[in-house]
């Protein structure tokens, strides 16, 4: 009896939790849901109607852990490819296109499993993943499989290096470290930089190496420092920058450690300008940035404003559907990745046609030769796999409209 | 020398900030410790889950309401928690009690990153304490100057509580003997759940005021501050309040001035809150304040 | 668990059917690695397999501490992680260093071990000695950390001595993602390229065989077994003594913290081994993947299974890979069978999961297997007292466990 009352209890605490967060999240969610559900059916029905064969796409992306809010909104934008164009023609026939979304959790330990549970859907190419280190994890289990990977924001070099499968659409991490050095030196007239990255993120320490290389090459003065994960005190750090003289700040960090930075700068006075590469393009750092006297600048794969037809379906999409609204973080802000992740949809579409069949093989042998003009510019592939980019875009948060500002486009040389 | 505490201010203005924060943590953990013997692992993800409750809360509702809600919904945690996950463990072995804590923290966990979808949550800016303020050059947040102040305060609310009261002294019988107290009469559950509801609001009074300090609420931005609390409230000696609140002050400001030493120093700041605890534990293992603890065979 | 209370016959047959069935499953793994044709069920099996071997053997490790020595120790994600960049940095080949290393010049050890053996023997034997050697230095590093740490951390009592071992793997994790140790663990980056399972192949002749889900489980096997040997020897009753009462055990003439000490080393080397395979899984490994969670995760497994029995470990590991990896992911994808169900969405399958422990540890506190063990001996002891009537109806619902 006791038991069964201390189980009762646990379900009523856990349901009490549910009902506390869901109800004041937002009280409209319920009938969003209702409807969403019977859109769902409804697509579902359709594509039970057509006799079509089916295409699957492989998603490899982390919907949850550290870069959880990053992977949602590329997949938003693959997601909203799917839903543009939910056919491909291969070979003369129509095929349907079905998403495999696999939740790789960050996580390196999870990687492997997550990438099989793909194979295992028989994916003829997979896209992904958002965060390189789960993306170099993952790519053993898809070489062995023979199938091809698109990177869509993986920007370290070494996901690409040696692997005949891996092709990736954006640009590499040397090339926006000196991009992002240049600007500094250039543009905001630095002579002396402070980089912060997190400890053990190889994303940013990586970011941090070649930005350092760069700078120091135009005789720039670079301070570094690592904060432990799960820091959220970072005035010391910034009182550091402060001291050191430096006048530009670094800072390549996941979006959860970018709103504290940027809420301490502004609070202690430190109004030296931060700088960032595509992670902190998401409109988390513009929500952190609102109402302060902040100067943020970000390198990024597309500036807002590049497509007005593609933003325009692109938010109607997002509205109608509370989800895909919570999952781009609560507004209809469009996030480059999100962009990329469109592209990386359109570039598969293209692979896949270009192949005439849906094997792997063929699909990875057709890629190289593969390219295509997207929204964020035109696509092709190097020998390593690479996209051929020379350029990016430098943004700088807008505090009072909360939206990005077209800086400059930004070349090496 | 003034220029010296010119630029570092800023640095022991933020330990002594984060300080208190911990301090409001630890008492929660020294507390439990002290009647239960059981490190409270979930206790740093009630005051994440305190922050979450906050962000919905004041998204709908007007500030007034809303934090005093925070503070109840809190303390209807701990309560619960008491009764679901250790109560029925009352007779296991201290292991077990344990194991269900770490449980009760990965549950907690997993439903704020089921609810927020793994997106950090922005807490909301509280009027007055989120005002920024300038001391001698060094500016920060109302919320810094505030936080030592009011922990004082409430330490001194509290310890009179326990020295005065009937239930305090109910309290400190229960932890000195918990089955002899048992026998003199002493309601146990009443004593053990006001312990969890006291340690669980002065959390959320805690997570009120670091998460206005930071203001971003993940499913983990519990567990480092619930690690840090724990060693100071071992490093005061647990079940002392006082060490506790001294214990976490020195760990805030050791911390920071870690941090400021340059950057070979600042990637050990968290590795030296634990050498600290290890050091602790061997000098002086009942630490600080603690009572001498005696063997029982 | 005392095997003495098995008769001479019953032990004979139960180890023949042991041998037996030991067989029959490397038989079905060496089938599936070489000659089953792959299709969506044994692409998602084998993953499974390798880690649920892997766990098995990280589970019972961290169980000889908690469950048999009753030492409550939470570092064991600190010894995976040594045991997994120890392997890594010995097995990385030499021209691959100037990749893994880019941002230290290549790194300060220049060599590897089983492209050394390699280049003596050919290269599958090479690999597979080498892997074996990197595997037994990575277990030999662990060790020797833990007889480092443990000389002060042993003399502390059960929950200060749970937290501080934490503490450790805190700093441990600190210390490797460390930019001035960059040239041996690379920092904050990703170390790879490194042998792994898929390396591990035979050859005879001309055909060469793939040993890639086997290997694990050979290792693992092994190691279970050296780790039983242990508990069932005159070490494993001390240590058992010393987890029922730490003071009468004393006054029995126990040597208290040599045996926790050696408890301790050996729990370590083991989870090492255990490390260096996972970094073998893993195909890369990173010093941030080893967090406090990943202890927790271990230990609620052998909570599971039952603290104190090694089978019970055994079980619950590739129970709970498989479960969360693979048979409960269909929890996060907002369907089941065809049918959508709103609030099935990424993450409900952890919040899922976390209930079921939390009910696991709360009305099953013994776990799946308790302390008790599962063994082929018992089994025959079932089947014959089934052939005797009269005595079955007296033993009903012993299973084929046994006391």
């Amino acid at each position: 009896m006791k038991k069964f009352l201390a189980l009762l209890l646990a379900l009523v605490m856990i349901f009490s939790l549910a009902a506390c967060s869901s109800s004041s999240s937002s009280s409209t969610d319920d009938a969003d849901e209702t409807e969403e559900t019977s859109a769902e059916t409804e697509t579902e029905a359709e594509t039970a109607d057509s006799d079509n064969p089916t295409v699957t796409i492989g998603v490899f992306e982390p919907l949850s852990g550290d870069n959880g809010a990053g992977g949602k909104q590329e997949t938003l934008g693959m997601q909203y490819a799917n839903y543009e164009t939910p056919t491909v023609e291969i070979g003369g026939v129509t095929y349907d296109v079905e998403l495999v979304v696999v939740d790789n959790e960050s996580s390196t330990d999870k990687a492997v499993s997550a990438a099989s549970q793909i194979v295992a859907a028989g994916a003829s190419v997979v896209l992904g993943s958002y965060g390189s280190s789960v993306s170099i994890a993952g790519s053993d289990t898809f070489a062995d499989a023979g199938i091809p990977v698109i990177g869509v924001t993986c920007t370290n070099p070494q996901v690409t290096e040696g692997n005949d499968h891996y092709f990736r659409i954006c640009f590499l991490d040397p090339f926006q470290g000196t991009v992002l050095a240049n600007f500094a030196n250039d543009e905001l007239g630095a002579t002396v930089a402070y980089c912060l990255g997190q400890l053990g993120n190889d994303y940013d320490q990586g970011l941090i190496n070649y930005f350092t290389e760069a700078a120091e090459a135009l005789g720039m003065t670079v301070i570094t420092e690592s904060f432990p994960e799960g820091n959220s005190d970072f005035t010391s750090y910034l009182t550091n920058a402060k001291n050191q003289g430096a006048e530009v700040i670094f800072a390549p960090c996941s979006t959860s450690y970018a709103q504290l930075i940027i809420e301490q700068a502004a609070s202690q006075g430190v109004e030296i300008p931060l700088l960032a590469g595509d992670t902190w393009d998401s409109n988390v750092i513009l929500a952190a940035a609102a109402g302060t006297n902040q100067s943020i600048y970000v390198s990024t794969f597309y500036a807002e404003g590049g497509d007005e037809a593609f933003e325009e379906g692109f938010r109607e999409w997002i509205n109608s559907d509370s989800t895909n609204l919570t999952n781009n973080g609560g507004n209809d802000t469009i996030a480059a990745v999100s962009v990329m992740g469109y592209d990386a949809y359109y570039v598969a579409l293209e692979a896949l046609k270009n192949a005439g069949s849906t094997d792997p093989a063929d699909v990875m042998a057709a890629l190289s030769t593969t390219t295509y003009t997207g929204v964020s510019g035109t696509i092709a592939f190097d020998e390593i796999g690479d996209a051929e980019r020379d350029a990016a875009y430098i943004k700088v948060a807008n505090t009072e409209t909360e939206a990005w500002d077209f800086v400059a486009v930004q070349t090496i040389g | 020398m003034a220029s010296f505490l010119q630029a570092n201010l800023p640095y022991i203005l933020a330990g002594i900030s984060v300080g208190g924060q911990y301090a409001l943590i630890a008492i929660g953990y020294t507390m439990v410790y002290g009647i239960l013997r059981l490190i409270n692992f979930a206790h740093g993800d009630v005051f994440m889950v305190a922050g979450l409750v906050m962000v919905y809360a004041s998204a709908s509702l007007p500030m007034y309401i809303s934090i005093p809600l925070v503070l109840i919904v809190t303390m209807a945690l701990g309560f619960v928690i008491e009764r679901v996950a250790y109560k029925p463990l009352r007779t296991a072995p201290r292991m077990s009690l344990m194991i269900s804590a770490i449980g009760v923290s990965y549950l907690l966990q997993n439903c704020a990153l089921y609810f927020t979808g793994g997106l950090a949550q922005v807490y909301p800016s509280i009027p007055w304490l989120s005002n920024t303020v300038t001391i001698w050059g060094a500016t920060t947040k109302m919320v810094t100057i505030v936080t030592p102040i009011l922990t004082i305060v409430l330490v001194i609310a509290l310890v009179t509580f326990i020295q005065k009261t009937k239930m305090g002294m109910a309290m400190r019988a229960v932890s000195r003997d918990f089955e002899t107290s048992q026998l003199m009469g002493i309601r146990i559950n009443a004593v053990i759940s006001t312990t969890f509801v006291i340690g669980c609001l002065l959390a959320a009074i805690g997570s009120l005021l670091y998460f206005t300090n930071y203001p971003s609420v993940i499913p983990t931005s519990g567990s480092m501050p619930g690690l840090k609390a724990f060693v100071a409230a071992v490093f005061g000696g647990i079940g002392s309040i006082p060490g506790a609140v001294i214990g976490a002050f020195v760990i805030g400001i050791c911390e920071n001035i870690i941090k400021s030493m340059g950057s070979n120093w600042t990637v050990f700041s968290d590795a030296f809150t634990f050498v600290l605890l290890i050091v602790v534990l061997l000098v002086k293992p009942t630490g600080i304040f603690g009572e001498k603890a005696t063997d029982k065979v | 668990m005392n095997e003495t209370l098995y008769t001479s016959s019953e032990k004979k047959t139960g180890n023949v059917m042991a041998i037996c069935a030991i067989a029959l499953v490397y038989v079905f793994l060496f089938l599936l690695d070489n000659f089953l044709p792959s299709n969506s069920f044994t692409l998602m099996l084998i993953p499974v397999l390798k880690k649920g071997a892997i766990y098995s053997l990280i589970c019972v490790s961290m169980n000889l501490l908690n469950g048999f020595t009753g030492l409550f120790s939470l570092g064991q994600a600190g010894f995976l992680l040594i045991g997994a960049y120890s392997y890594a940095i010995f097995a990385i080949p030499a021209d691959q260093h100037s990749a893994v290393y880019q941002y230290f010049d290549g790194g300060l050890i220049q060599f590897s071990i089983p492209e050394a053996l390699g280049s003596v023997l050919g290269t599958n034997l090479g690999n597979f000695l080498g892997a074996i050697v990197c595997i037994i230095i990575a277990g030999l590093i662990a060790a020797a950390f833990a007889a480092l740490i443990g000389i002060p951390v042993l003399r502390l009592k059960s929950d200060y001595l749970a937290i501080a071992t934490l503490g450790f793997a805190e700093i441990i994790r600190a210390i490797c993602q460390w930019t001035g140790l960059g040239t041996i663990t690379n920092g904050s980056n990703l170390l790879r390229k490194y042998t792994s399972f898929s390396d591990i192949k035979i050859s005879f002749g001309d055909t060469v065989f793939k040993l890639s889900t086997i290997f694990p489980f050979l290792i693992a096997m092994v190691s279970i077994l050296l780790i039983v040997l242990l508990i069932n020897s005159s070490y494993g009753r001390a240590f058992k003594a010393i987890r029922d009462d730490e003071v009468a055990a004393e006054a029995m003439g126990i040597n208290l913290f040599k045996h926790k000490m050696l408890s301790f080393v050996i729990s370590s080397f083991f989870a090492g081994v255990g490390g260096a395979l996972l970094a073998m899984y893993q195909t890369t490994i990173q010093a941030s993947a080893f967090k406090t969670a990943m202890t927790y995760e271990i230990l609620l497994i052998v909570v599971i299974g039952g603290i104190g029995s090694v089978t019970g470990s055994c079980i619950a590991s590739f129970l709970y890979i498989a479960c969360n990896e693979w048979w409960l992911r269909f929890l996060d994808s907002g369907s089941v069978f065809g049918l959508s169900v709103p609030f099935f969405r990424d993450g409900f399958r952890k919040v899922v999961f976390s209930v079921i422990i939390m009910v696991v540890v709360l009305f099953f506190s013994r776990g799946i297997m308790g302390d008790k063990e599962l063994s082929f001996a018992g089994l025959v002891r079932r089947l014959k007292r089934r052939k005797k009537p009269a005595e079955a109806a007296e033993t009903s619902g012993g299973g084929d466990a046994n006391e």
